[in-house]
């Protein structure tokens, strides 16, 4: 009998007989207090005796586990199988107005009563079920019968099937509704195949390309664009000693803590037709003021800005990990600086590179906001599925399929970059002993690199100046008067008869975002983390299947999400709509795929030796992973961390359609702004959230640590060894 | 201080906002979905609580968010009402039975276009406002080139204006369509077609979003945005150089409505809210919070800034036909065909 065992079947108990089976906010069955909601085995002798039966399952493995049988394990694969058949069946079938299919009640009669979604017994009861599972399968020889792993991966799999494949393949089957006199699957061909898609008009006759062309330059260009700073920034931080590095990481990493819309209007404030850098141009050198930056060109300076912080988040790690002595073997081989940095740390490097590229590829595939400023008459696939969903034409088929070229597009994306990377070996953190110091760059590259990087970073910052300064200004552009009207507007406090008062607008949605990114920030991490060792550390029938359905979402714009959201989980079995919990779990699956990809390629590095180690001096894989993988992989976990949460505060697309009137969110409120063309406040907000996500990575950073590989910095060799597995 | 005291340090403060979070959530009766700018969201939403002391949860969306919402959520609806936005969404949701009909007793002091939208709409939905379309100009972009502001829709499609025109893209915004609309029911289809292939050479950008060509032409990114009017008169009231001109030939408009959603959960107090929200008590708000748009009860004040829509020649716009879904689909197609993939 395993301790695992016994946990999982108490968990499953209390789930069912005791926790409160339905609800978890539902507007209708809010639990009053003294009024305590009925358990799974109250509500069964009640009322609902569909849900008696769970309690079998539950009973079926109690004597295997006590009495230690050899069949433990097949006892609990049946018990985990049939209890999670039966909950999908009774959840399924029975509805809130009773049975959800015609043919049901004419089999056994009409319901007196429906019911309502699950809530947290049921949840309960059903990862009991699973890890009943998971633990029988495990028995029986499972993944070298490793309980965590196999937990694990059963864990990660329900989930993702549950929270992106079950909403996915919801709103994708509307691509397939009938239309216009046409069948389902000609719709679907139709739709796939329309002209403003696919069309090379604009290269080969007068009128447009097609969208998907338009995406995929974008995207390639954007790809390309924000790997190369990326990674200058990364070198400069790591192979140089340039002496304000600390200001240099801050300022790579401001733009993705900027709200949307904001680079946008601060790029069409300078270089608009009547932007100030225009005027200046046109005052001084006879230029003509034109509209250049609408289009290609201000959606690839708006994306850039946005996500080269990210592509420098994913490669930090990389290059910080690239073990010097490889370097300096190279060198005394008699390898110049260059030939080293082309042979050794380059290759070394392309993990990382390609992993940047498909997340700068893929961000800027899905991105919305900037598009939607910037874009002019260039459409986008996002863009386009956007206002297929809610525009006039208000056309769900077409969104849907829409979204299919689209993840078709970052699956192809994702296939190139894996075969790019291919099998090598990219292992550089061993357990050995560590000797030398980082390779000089060569030069000229320094050169291009700081060439590269500094321009940017001081674009970057005089952005930054603009936009705060924006904020105290009555009509930023018109009347540059000082004010603080905007922010009292946005924050104001009163102090009125019952205490403080908090008069400002934006108060509500701002607690409510921070709520709720503080709760998805360490979820993702953890979910993308442990994937990612999955991934890396174990080999599994169906991994790349996996590995897939996790970018899934992520590839998915979050217009396409936000409804199939809706559609999913606006019901019961799974009621979550009108929740801070969906708001949660959107972020959580939306965001995860970057904490995996962060995750993959800082573990690509680390040697199977360290954990095989850790397995020889008899840890499990759980402690292999707390005590060896993850102090190991901190600036991961910082990444992990600091892009779920940043994410989740100034995400627009999806959230549009997850927010409800308790659960609002800034990003709402910001649109909102922006549309009407009231820049200050939209600006003002901006700003406060922009120093507060800065705190909230200062806090990350200072939480998690700085990941300690021993390096010769200090002459203090005896103390290193121990500091890698500290 | 170590990692696991920082840490530990951490989760206490979390626990803590988490608690603190929780405590203040406050009961609520009636939920709210309002298609209207948020500053007057709110101030209507206040004046209902202060009115009647419910609370009101609410949400601002634009029209066609509101109405993919109401769709998705059908079976199991969240809000109680939908107040505000574009009345071609509401012909709509309508027509799918989203809406719960309801005729007021207060439906006889509406002007005559706020009751015949509730007829239209079988009386699942009310006018509210309205507002014309018209031209955003901004003045100091055309004094500079030293050109005559465009007084009619024939003007748009002089060599002046060229690269000086924002609309939005109809396929995505409902302004766009009802200008669509207004062109096709002045002119009749085929020269409506003509005209707007003709004025293409003029439109530097066909935007995305329905007021976005008025906040354009304030900044002097454009100096000409077909919008409504009131969307141009709010930009002029924050102080930039935009003028609003109703074009000379007529031109349509919108009505802005509300409906009960069907299945809400709160269907009595819904139905106190869409009587409040008829009074002139509550039309007031929208003057207060800079929204320009004549309002549906006949007593309430008209704001000195609005558009006066008895001096437009408007248009006897048919709301049913061209609200209709086949209609629409056709006409956006047609223009995507003959004017959106044009370079």
């Amino acid at each position: 009998m395993f301790r695992s065992h016994l946990l999982w079947l108490i968990v499953g108990w209390i789930g069912w007989a005791l926790a409160p089976w339905y609800g978890f906010a539902s507007s209708r069955s809010r639990p009053l207090l003294g009024d305590w909601p009925p358990s799974g085995l109250l509500a069964g002798l009640d009322d609902a005796p569909w849900l008696l039966p769970l309690g079998l399952f539950l009973a079926l493995p109690i004597p295997f586990v006590l009495t230690r049988s050899r069949h433990v394990g097949a006892a609990l694969i049946a018990a985990g199988i049939g209890g999670l058949v039966w909950m999908m069946a009774q959840g399924s079938a029975i509805g809130l107005r009773g049975w959800s299919w015609p043919f049901l009640a004419n089999l056994f009669g009409p319901l007196a009563h429906g019911q309502a979604g699950m809530g947290f017994g049921a949840a309960a009861t059903a990862l009991a079920f699973l890890f009943f599972l998971t633990l029988g399968l495990a028995a029986r020889g499972a993944m070298k019968g490793d309980r965590f792993t196999t937990g694990a991966i059963g864990f990660l799999i329900a989930s993702i099937a549950l929270f992106v494949f079950w909403p996915v393949s919801t709103v994708f089957s509307q691509a397939m509704l009938p239309d216009d006199g046409l069948s389902g699957p000609m719709a679907l061909a139709h739709r796939l195949t329309a002209r403003d898609i696919w069309s090379l008009g604009c290269v080969f006759g007068d009128t447009r390309c097609g969208v998907v062309w338009n995406s995929v330059v974008l995207g390639t260009l954007c790809g390309v664009i924000t790997t190369v700073l990326g990674l200058a920034f990364a070198l400069v931080a790591t192979r140089t000693k340039f002496p304000y590095q600390r200001l240099l990481r801050l300022l790579s990493v401001l733009p993705i803590i900027t709200p949307p819309f904001v680079i946008g209007l601060a790029v069409i404030l300078l270089f608009g037709r009547n932007g100030t850098v225009t005027l200046f141009l046109a005052d001084n050198f006879g230029l003509t003021a034109t509209r250049w930056i609408y289009g290609l060109p201000g959606i690839l300076l708006t994306q850039s800005l946005a996500f080269t912080p990210i592509a420098f988040l994913v490669l930090i790690g990389v290059v910080q990990g690239i073990a010097p002595s490889m370097e300096e073997a190279a060198q005394t081989l008699r390898a110049g600086r260059w030939q080293t940095f082309r042979r050794v740390t380059w290759p070394l490097m392309r993990p990382g590179l390609a992993n940047a590229f498909l997340v700068g590829f893929i961000e800027s595939l899905a991105d919305f906001g900037n598009p939607l400023v910037m874009g002019g008459g260039y459409e986008v696939l996002s863009t386009k599925i956007f206002y297929a969903v809610v525009g006039a034409q208000n056309d769900p088929g077409r969104a849907a399929a829409l979204g299919i070229v689209l993840l078709a597009l970052c699956v192809g994306a994702f296939l190139v970059q894996h075969r790019w990377v291919g099998t090598a070996s990219y292992t550089t953190v061993g357990g050995k002993g560590f000797a030398g110091t980082p390779a000089e760059l060569p030069v000229w590259l320094k050169r291009a690199v700081y060439a590269t990087a500094l321009p940017w970073a001081a674009f970057t910052f005089l952005l930054y100046g603009l936009i705060l300064y924006g904020g105290f200004v009555e009509n930023w552009g018109r009347n540059n008067a000082f004010t603080l009207r905007h922010y009292i507007t946005d924050f104001g406090l009163e102090w009125g008869k019952h205490g403080l008062v908090w008069t400002g607008r934006a108060w509500n949605s701002l607690f409510t975002t921070l709520e709720v990114s503080a709760v998805a920030a360490p979820l993702t991490a953890a979910m993308g983390l442990l994937t990612a060792y999955l991934l890396v550390r174990q080999r599994f029938a169906g991994r790349a299947a996996f590995e897939f359905m996790t970018m899934l979402s992520f590839a998915i714009p979050g217009t396409v999400i936000g409804v199939a959201y809706i559609l999913a989980f606006n019901q019961p079995p799974v009621e979550l709509t009108g929740t801070a919990a969906i708001l949660v779990v959107c972020f959580v699956f939306r965001n995860m795929p970057v904490a995996i990809r962060a995750g993959v390629a800082s573990m690509s590095q680390l040697d199977r030796n360290l954990d095989e180690c850790a397995l020889t001096l008899g840890a499990n894989s759980a402690q292999t992973i707390r005590r060896v993988i993850l102090p190991l992989l901190r600036p991961a976990i910082v990444a992990a961390l600091v892009y779920s949460f940043v994410r989740a505060i100034t995400s627009v697309s999806a959230v549009i359609f997850l927010v409800s009137a308790r659960h609002d969110m800034a990003t709402s409120y910001i649109v909102g702004r922006v549309e009407i063309g009231d820049f200050g406040l939209a600006i003002a907000y901006s700003s406060v959230l922009v120093v507060l996500m800065g705190l909230a990575i200062i806090v990350i950073q200072w939480a998690v640590g700085e990941r300690r590989i021993a390096r010769p910095t200090s002459h203090t060799p005896t103390a290193r060894p121990r500091e890698v597995a500290a | 201080m170590s990692l696991a005291t920082r840490r530990t340090a951490l989760a206490a403060t979390a626990l803590f906002a988490l608690a603190m979070g929780s405590a203040t959530a406050k009961a609520e009766e009636l939920v709210v979905y309002c298609g209207v700018q948020e500053e007057w969201c709110q101030a209507m939403m206040n004046a209902f609580t202060k009115e009647t002391g419910i609370q009101v949860a609410m949400t601002r969306k634009s029209a066609g968010e509101t109405y993919a919402q109401v769709k998705a959520e059908g079976s199991n609806p969240k809000g109680d009402v939908w107040w505000g936005g574009t009345g071609d969404a509401f012909l709509q949701a309508a027509e799918d039975g989203l809406l719960v009909e309801y005729k007021s007793p207060k439906l006889s002091e509406l002007h005559p276009w706020a009751q015949r939208q509730a007829a239209d709409a079988q009386y699942r939905a009310v006018g509210i406002y309205a507002g014309g379309l018209g031209f955003a100009v901004n003045t100091e972009v055309l004094a500079k080139k030293n050109v005559k502001e465009p007084a009619c829709w024939a003007d748009l499609v002089k060599p002046e204006f060229k690269g000086e025109i924002q609309i939005a893209n109809p396929n995505s915004s409902g302004t766009a369509y009802a200008t669509l609309a207004t062109l096709v029911q002045i002119f009749g289809e085929n020269p409506a077609f003509d005209f707007m292939k003709k004025m293409h050479g003029n439109v530097s950008q066909y935007t995305k979003s329905g007021a976005a060509p008025a906040v354009a032409a304030a900044r002097g990114e454009t100096a000409i945005g077909i919008v409504f009017m009131h969307d141009g008169v709010t930009q002029g009231v924050n102080g930039f150089p935009v003028k609003v001109i109703a074009p000379c030939e007529g031109t349509g408009y919108e009505v802005g409505s509300m409906g009960i959603i069907k299945g809400g959960p709160n269907p009595e107090t819904a139905k106190k809210f869409y009587e409040f929200a008829l009074t002139p008590k509550a039309q007031e708000t929208a003057d207060k919070s800079k929204s320009y748009q004549v309002q549906a009860n006949v007593a309430t004040p008209l704001s000195p800034h609005a558009p006066r829509l008895e001096k437009v020649k408007l248009i006897d716009y048919d709301f049913k036909k061209f609200g209709s879904a086949a209609e629409r689909k056709r006409l956006l197609a047609r223009w995507d065909n003959e004017i959106g993939s044009l370079r």
